[in-house]
Formats: structure tokens, C-alpha cells, sequence
């Protein structure tokens, strides 16, 4: 072996030890956090893994995530290549020239190719880095350094092939057309100016490797390469906005202050974001001007676990506090509260990082350890205390709305379902309306149901994703003991918080019996044909409005919209965001009872965009969204357009009056 | 220096109705509260060991479920609380309850100097406003009723400024310690309670004191003690209202009748 054999031997060596010891160096960091690993459904994981990851499923939902595709999958490729580089660097026995040419060929073809795709991706990245940022911190010299370096290691390589070519050795250089055009500028030159060009790229070449392997991979958010990987394995199966328990004993945290407060897997998502901005640019808060970036946050957490390791480590106090206003690594508590939960950032997310869990997490540190909320919340915890509801309406007027309908005590043995009203439909003006037209096209489908009127509590879904985790609990725990004390079998809900709420977040309390929306189930009475409608009855022109609970979280977009079509017999018109990509009413996530101080209103830039089409209903399925789009139409001057739920216009389609 | 809240427990007015057959209050079933212009007396004596590091306690006379208030007076970091109970204390109008109350304030004063006694200004069930005043004239205390700012306290001098709010206008009152201030709702935005502060309260020792230990004469307490009875609870009758124009399909016309209603009536002072 010859001594610059010798030298690299030992440089890829060291260099391949430095990789894998400071990948475990950062990796083992999330260890700081709580819980339990996810490895359970196994299959269903590594399936994930498979389509998301190496599928780049949801990098490819936008139109620029092709590009994307190209890096990742051009880099697998590369990466088997450049193995084989390093090896034959040290062994040339390994040179895969040594393979017969069915397989030799096709690997420098495919390089060749996969090379020049990948220098066509980092002239992509430039320009988009530099004219059309998703925001304007993305031109940042990191971002600039990773696309120029893989430019480099490309150049190089396509600059050894192509002195290969020159000096005659590269027998499939008529199956390299890159490196074969490359080789055309130096054709000229003498066998030692050949030797060391040669000898100039492959340093070069090495240099970017080593580069790539060495830094940026482990300490930037390049890391993601391979904690993404690991992230589409650990995705949430389940609802990722349904919020753990907390178990209130003395001694305990409520909530987090501190990244050793947050799960592993929260400092997972933080190692597995690559800053893309997606979730910022869905988010309804940073789009309307507010402090709150989900991109932001995943990445203070970051900097907050770097910059406390040691101290977390040790046992001491962080120097670096997770909550304030302490510039990178830490987050303000304006920007905590500015979250409406809607799940944009979620669903936006290539990587499945879970934000408002997080978000939600801070709010009850907040909340429950320091008493520290905006004030206006005060009454809306004192009320859902005290007279279990967000007004403070005493609770004997729970079911007055019900009083034409005469009697309706839930009663197991007469009813099928628990009609579970909400406080909204029980005490909003408004929504009582919605609650009587669900009422009515129940009673006209012959399907029977009983309220649990002044014993219904607030179901508790504001609290929740406020962080009063305490109060939620009580409100969870009595809620469901009633609906086991009165033998509750199917719960009907007219409210998508409600509805998420029994569903999934009352499942942490041993609820498991069917709930279902009201669009879901006037559907099901339409397709069962034990609902008729005598007559169907225009809207006109008619925009359909998805709530985030309701559709984001809860999957369910087909359902109103297949009501609307069939009690109107006209076709819907569509938000340009909509269903998956809905745009929330700004009220979820407790914002509903919040000031909104900063920026502009999202419900106002919900209701231009609806504006836009010129509709003459806005038809929604939850209270929240009817109280904001009516707010917002009203602001922007365009009272007349209505603000309907679907359940009204089917009732009027009953009536056949408007 | 003592900071004493004087706090009640109350059923939730809102949702008390009226027996018509009885004429009595129907309080069966309605949840408990702690009077609401309370919690600003608690709110204010929790600032008192804030700010000056005297010594906040809660004090409230009832039945034995009145702990539960107490509780949630020691969740919000009251030094101590003490519950006023005795069978011999039922039926209090106010002047048996500001002797109770009294009593036992005077019994904490002869071991700590008393500084300053906070009442709300009034319960919601009774509307009186006079026990805070009793308590005052009993240990003849400075009352200063109605305040809505502590403008200035001077532990020094043991002298306290404090604004009160009378109808359509302030007066800013000096008086020397000890003083009984009565709570507007203006005073301050009460805290909130943490979680461990909550878990903390429910094994916290509420102390009872019942009259074996204020040793108050039966005569002056409870029923016995009470010259104010109430004959009769009744909701006033109210004139039917009465439904004009149409407010969904003819809104502006709807809102031309109302003011003409209102201006008819004088009502809208134009």
C-alpha cells in the first residue's frame, strides 16, 4: 500500500467514525425527553416509511417538491456510488471496473445521468433560494452552502470521469455523456497534466464528501436525511392533535418549561425539520401577520435542546428558558397563544413533525404552573369551571332550546342516540337554529334521541388545546361517567370540537362507542333512504367552508358536501384552499374566546377569499366557523351573503320554504 | 400584620329560581360560589403578602361545606383560612354575622397586629352590604367602603389612601390602620389558581373554630341573634313585552320603530 493510500485509508476511517459518533452524539440528545419509543403496528410503520420517505409522497404533494425528489433520490443512488468511491480509493481491487459490463454499464450511465439531474436540482434550488423563497430567512448561508457543495462534489465527479475518459481508461465512456462532453475540454493535455487533474478532482471530490458526511449532515438541518427517514417511521398513526393525558399529583409537571419536559419525540421532530417552510406558509397565525411560525418553533426547540444539553445532562437548571423572549432557542408566549390548532402546519409537513402538540404543551405549562394566559381567558376558565360553559350561562338553560320538541330526556331504552348539543348549539342564538334543524331532520328521519340537558357539560375541547388541562379532565371524566351512568350507546354531535373531542379525545377516558358528526349522519340517512326530502332547495350560488376539526383532523370532507348536493341539487363551489388544505376560521385551538391583537383577522381574510367567488350562502358544519365567517362578512361589508349549516339547509329542503 | 379576607359562600344566584308555592329559594342542586365581589377581597389581601409580606388570611362563616371555598382560597396562596361553624351560627342576618366575624378577627388581633380587613361590598345573595360595616363598627375599624384603588400604603406611619368609587365620581380617603375595606369589582383582576397550588389545597388543614372556641353569647349569634326576618321571596311581575316590526327581513324599519318606541317612552334622551 502506498503511503497516500495510507492517508486515505486513514482520512475516510477517521472521517467514517466522526460520522457515525457524532450522529450518535445528537441523535441520543432526544433521549433527554419523555415517554416511549413508537415501535408498535410494526408493518404499518415501515409501509410509512416506504411511501413518505422513499415514496416522497407528501415532498411531492407541491409542485416544487419534484426537485426534492431528484436530491433524495439521486442522492440514494449516489450514495451506493460514492461507497464504492471510498472503497476503491483504498482498495482498487473494488474499482468497479472490475464488474462485467451488463452491470458496469448501466451503474455509469445511471450515474452519469443521476449527476447531471442533480446539478439541474441545485440550479433549481439556487434560483428558487434566491428569487422565490418560502420566507425570506431561507436565504441563509447554510441553505446556500449544502446546494453549492453537492455542486461541487458533482463537478468534480463529472471531472474525474472525465480525465478517466482522457487517459483512455473509462471503457463505458460511450454510455457517459456528460463525462464524455466534459472530457472534450481537456483533450489536449499531456498524460501528467492529466495525472494531475485526476488527482485534483478526486481531492476535491473526497473534500466535498467528507464536507457533507462531516458537517453538514450531523450538525446541520441537514441531519434530516436521516432523521426524516426515521420520522415518517414514527408518525403519529393515530390523531395527532389529540393531546396526552396529564396525571395531576403533587410532584408532577404540567406541561413543559423545558425541553426535557417535551417527548423524545418532540426533539425527534426537531432534528427531522429542514426548515422548508411549508408549515409557515400554511399557518393561518404567520399568514395573517402574527408572531407564531410552526417553522420557527420546531426550530427554537431545536436550539433550545443544543444550547441546554450539558446543563439538562447534568442536572441543572437550563441556562437558556424555553419559554420568553430570549431570541433563537426560545419562544414567546405571544406566539404560543397565537395557535389555533387548525393542523395546516401538520398536514403541510413532508415529515409529519407534530406542531401544536407542542404548542399545546407550552399553553399548559402556562396555564396550569404559572397562571400566565391573556386575560380575556379568565372568564372563559372561571365559566367552564363553574357553570361548565365557555359564557357562564347557568346551566338550567341548557335545554331550553329544546322546549318545542317537548321532553327529551336521553332515555337508553327509547333512544338511540345521545344528541350531545354543545354549548354552542345549546346557548349561541345563533346556533340554536342548527341545533333545532338537527333536531327536526332527526325526528323526520324517525331516528330517536334524548339530551342529557342541564347535566351536559362543556365537552372541553377549548381547555384542552388551551393547555387548562386540569379543568378539561374534570369536564372529560364527569362528561363520560354520565354517558356510562345513562347507558349511552351512539352519540350525535352538531359541533366538530365536540364531535373530535367524545371521539378521540374522550377515548383517554375509556369512551369507545360510536360518535358521529351530523354530516355524517344525515348522510347516512339520505344513502339509507330514511330520510327523504321532498324538494330540493337553492342556495345559489353556495361555497362550502371546511372546518378544520371537522375535515383536518377528523378526515371527514366528502360528507356536507354530499348533503349540500343533495338538498340543493346544485353543484358546490370551492375555496381555492380547501379540504386538506382548508383555511382555518381563526377559531379553533381556544381562539374563539381570544383577542386577535396582531396582524390582520383571519377570519376577514377567510371570508375575502370567499368573497372572491361572489357566493350567496357560505355553508359550514360547526358553530365556531359560523360565528367567525358571519363576523367576517360583516366586516368586509357583504352582510347579505348567508352563513348557513348544512343541517339548515336540509331542514329547509324538508320544509320546502325558505 | 394581618391581611384578612372576610369571604362567603354563595349559591349561584343565576341559577337559584324562586318556589312560587313557598315563596322560598329553591337551592337544591345549584352549585355553590364564592361571592363574586369576594374575590376581590381575597384577590387584594393575596397582593397585601405580595407586595408588603403581611399575612393573608381567609375567613368565612358557614356550614361545614363552606371548606370548599376555603380550599380554593388556600389553592390561591392565603397564608390561612378559618372556618366560622357552628350549628348555634345558622340563620345569621347580617348583625349576627359581623359579630361572629368580629369575634374571631379580634381573637387573630391579639396575636398579630391587624392591619387591614377586606369584605366585597356586597354578596349576591343578600345584596345588603352591611357586614363589612358591622365588622367595622364592632372593632371600630376605619371603613372604607367601595374602593376600587389602594392608592398608597405606608406600613411606616400605618396610614393607607385609598380611592373609593361613588356614583358618577372618585374620593381618594386617608385613614390610619387597622381599616375594613370594602371590595368594588374595579380593585383588581383575581388570580388564577396553579395546578400544584390546587393539589396542595386539598390536603391543606382548614381550621374550624366553632363557639366553644369564640365563646360568643348564643343570644347574639345565628337565628337567635338575628332581629331581620325575611317574610317573603318573590320574582316582581313583569309587563309582557311586546314583539315589533321584523327584525330579520326588515331590519332598518325594525330599528326606526324601536327608537320611535324608545323615544316615546323617554327613554332616548336626544
Amino acid at each position: 500500500m502506498t503511503s497516500s493510500k495510507i492517508i486515505i485509508l486513514l482520512l475516510f476511517s477517521a472521517s467514517g467514525l466522526a460520522f457515525v459518533w457524532s450522529l450518535y452524539r445528537r441523535l441520543s440528545l432526544v433521549q433527554l425527553g419523555q415517554g416511549k419509543g413508537r415501535f408498535d403496528r410494526f408493518g404499518e410503520r415501515f409501509g410509512n416509511m416506504l411511501l413518505y420517505a422513499f415514496g416522497q409522497k407528501k415532498v411531492l404533494a407541491r409542485p416544487y417538491g419534484v426537485n426534492h425528489a431528484i436530491f433524495f433520490w439521486a442522492c440514494l443512488f449516489l450514495v451506493a456510488v460514492n461507497l464504492e468511491f471510498v472503497l476503491a480509493g483504498i482498495f482498487p481491487a473494488l474499482h468497479l471496473s472490475h464488474l462485467p459490463d451488463a452491470l458496469y454499464v448501466p451503474i455509469r450511465l445511471g450515474s452519469d445521468l443521476f449527476s447531471f439531474l442533480t446539478l439541474g436540482a441545485v440550479a433549481a434550488a439556487l434560483v428558487r433560494r434566491t428569487f422565490f423563497p418560502l420566507y425570506p430567512e431561507a436565504r441563509n448561508i447554510e441553505g446556500y452552502f449544502i446546494v453549492i457543495i453537492i455542486a461541487v462534489h458533482m463537478l468534480a465527479y463529472f471531472g474525474i470521469n472525465a480525465t478517466e475518459i482522457a487517459q483512455g481508461q473509462e471503457r463505458a465512456s460511450a454510455w457517459m455523456p456528460i463525462s464524455l462532453f466534459a472530457s472534450g475540454f481537456i483533450k489536449g493535455a499531456s498524460p501528467a497534466e492529466l495525472a494531475s487533474l485526476h488527482s485534483l478532482f478526486w481531492w476535491v471530490h473526497a473534500v466535498a464528501l467528507l464536507v457533507i458526511f462531516n458537517y453538514l449532515i450531523p450538525f446541520s438541518k441537514h441531519l434530516h436525511v436521516i432523521t426524516a427517514i426515521g420520522n415518517c417511521f414514527f408518525r403519529d398513526l393515530d390523531k395527532p392533535n389529540t393531546q396526552p393525558r396529564e396525571t395531576f399529583e403533587i410532584g408532577a409537571d404540567f406541561g413543559a418549561d423545558s425541553v426535557a419536559k417535551l417527548s423524545w419525540k418532540d426533539l425527534f421532530d426537531s432534528f427531522a425539520c429542514t426548515e422548508c417552510g411549508r408549515c409557515e406558509e400554511a399557518c393561518p397565525a404567520h399568514h395573517t401577520g402574527k408572531k407564531l411560525s410552526p417553522r420557527q418553533l420546531i426550530h427554537d426547540i431545536k436550539q433550545n435542546l443544543l444550547a441546554n444539553r450539558e446543563a439538562i445532562k447534568n442536572g441543572q437548571e437550563p441556562p437558556l428558558p424555553l419559554i420568553g423572549e430570549n431570541g433563537e432557542g426560545s419562544c414567546s408566549e405571544e406566539s404560543i397563544w397565537d395557535c389555533t390548532t387548525c393542523g395546516a402546519c401538520l398536514q403541510a409537513c413532508p415529515v409529519f413533525i407534530e406542531h401544536p402538540l407542542k404548542t399545546v404543551k407550552l399553553r399548559r405549562h402556562l396555564v396550569q404552573e404559572k397562571s400566565s394566559f391573556p386575560e380575556e381567558l379568565l372568564n372563559l376558565f372561571e365559566n367552564s369551571e363553574q357553570r361548565f360553559n365557555p359564557w357562564g350561562i347557568p346551566p338550567s338553560d341548557r335545554g331550553k332550546w329544546c322546549q318545542p320538541f317537548g321532553d327529551r330526556t336521553f332515555d337508553a331504552e327509547q333512544n338511540e342516540y345521545l344528541f350531545f348539543v354543545g354549548c354552542a348549539g345549546a346557548f349561541d342564538n345563533r346556533s340554536k337554529h342548527v341545533t333545532a334543524a338537527v333536531a327536526m331532520i332527526m325526528e323526520a328521519a324517525g331516528v330517536t334521541w334524548g339530551i342529557l340537558d342541564k347535566d351536559e357539560l362543556c365537552c372541553g375541547d377549548s381547555l384542552r388545546r388551551l393547555g387548562n388541562e386540569y379543568v378539561f379532565d374534570q369536564l372529560a371524566a364527569k362528561n363520560v361517567a354520565l354517558f356510562k351512568e345513562r347507558g349511552v350507546k351512539k352519540i350525535v354531535t352538531q359541533c366538530p370540537h365536540c364531535f373530535t373531542t367524545l371521539a378521540n379525545d374522550y377515548r383517554q377516558y375509556g369512551l369507545d362507542i360510536e360518535v358521529i358528526h351530523h354530516s355524517e349522519l344525515i348522510e347516512k340517512l339520505l344513502a339509507e333512504n330514511k330520510l327523504t326530502l321532498p324538494q330540493q332547495k337553492k342556495q345559489g350560488k353556495m361555497l362550502f367552508h371546511d372546518s378544520c376539526y371537522l375535515g383536518r383532523h377528523n378526515d371527514n370532507f366528502d360528507a356536507p358536501r354530499q348533503v349540500l348536493k343533495q338538498a340543493t341539487g346544485s353543484s358546490l363551489l370551492e375555496f381555492g384552499r380547501n379540504r386538506e388544505n382548508g383555511f382555518c376560521c381563526g377559531a379553533g385551538g381556544g381562539r374563539m374566546w381570544m383577542e386577535e391583537l396582531s396582524g390582520t383577522r383571519i377570519n376577514r381574510e377567510r371570508v375575502q377569499e370567499a368573497l372572491q367567488q361572489k357566493p350567496e350562502t357560505i355553508c359550514t358544519a360547526c358553530p365556531y366557523c359560523m360565528t367567525m365567517l358571519g363576523d367576517g362578512l360583516k366586516d368586509e361589508g357583504a352582510g347579505e351573503v348567508k352563513v348557513k349549516d348544512i343541517a339548515e339547509v336540509v331542514a329547509e329542503a324538508l320544509e320546502g320554504q325558505a | 400584620m394581618l391581611a384578612i379576607a372576610c369571604i362567603k359562600q354563595v349559591p349561584d344566584t343565576t341559577q337559584v329560581q324562586i318556589d312560587p308555592e313557598t315563596n322560598t329559594l329553591v337551592r337544591e342542586g345549584i352549585p355553590f360560589i364564592v361571592n363574586p365581589y369576594d374575590t376581590h377581597a381575597l384577590e387584594e389581601s393575596l397582593r397585601m403578602h405580595d407586595q408588603f409580606g403581611m399575612r393573608s388570611i381567609a375567613l368565612s362563616m358557614g356550614p361545614p361545606n363552606t371548606e370548599a371555598t376555603l380550599r380554593k382560597a388556600c389553592a390561591l396562596g392565603v397564608d390561612e383560612a378559618i372556618l366560622l361553624s357552628d350549628r348555634c351560627f345558622g340563620g345569621a342576618d347580617t348583625l349576627a354575622t359581623s359579630n361572629v366575624l368580629a369575634t374571631a378577627i379580634d381573637r387573630l388581633a391579639q396575636e398579630e397586629e391587624l392591619g387591614i380587613v377586606f369584605c366585597g361590598k356586597q354578596t349576591i345573595d343578600g345584596d345588603t352590604a352591611q357586614v363589612g360595616p358591622g365588622i367595622a363598627s364592632r372593632l371600630g375599624l376605619q371603613q372604607l367602603t367601595l374602593v376600587d384603588k389602594i392608592e398608597h400604603l405606608d406600613l411606616e406611619k400605618k396610614t393607607i389612601r385609598v380611592r373609593r368609587k361613588l356614583e358618577g365620581r372618585h374620593e381618594i380617603v386617608e385613614a390610619p390602620l387597622p381599616v375594613m375595606i370594602t371590595t368594588v369589582r374595579e380593585l383588581n383582576r383575581p388570580r388564577y389558581p396553579t395546578v400544584p397550588m390546587r393539589l396542595a389545597a386539598r390536603d391543606v388543614e382548614v381550621r374550624t373554630w366553632d363557639n366553644a372556641t369564640l365563646q360568643i353569647d348564643p343570644e347574639t349569634v345565628g337565628l337567635k341573634g338575628s332581629p331581620t326576618w325575611v317574610c317573603k321571596i318573590f320574582s316582581p311581575e313583569r309587563d309582557q313585552g311586546e314583539i315589533i316590526g321584523d327584525g330579520v327581513n326588515d331590519p332598518d324599519g325594525t330599528a326606526d320603530l324601536l327608537i320611535d318606541k324608545l323615544l316615546s317612552k323617554d327613554l332616548l334622551a336626544l
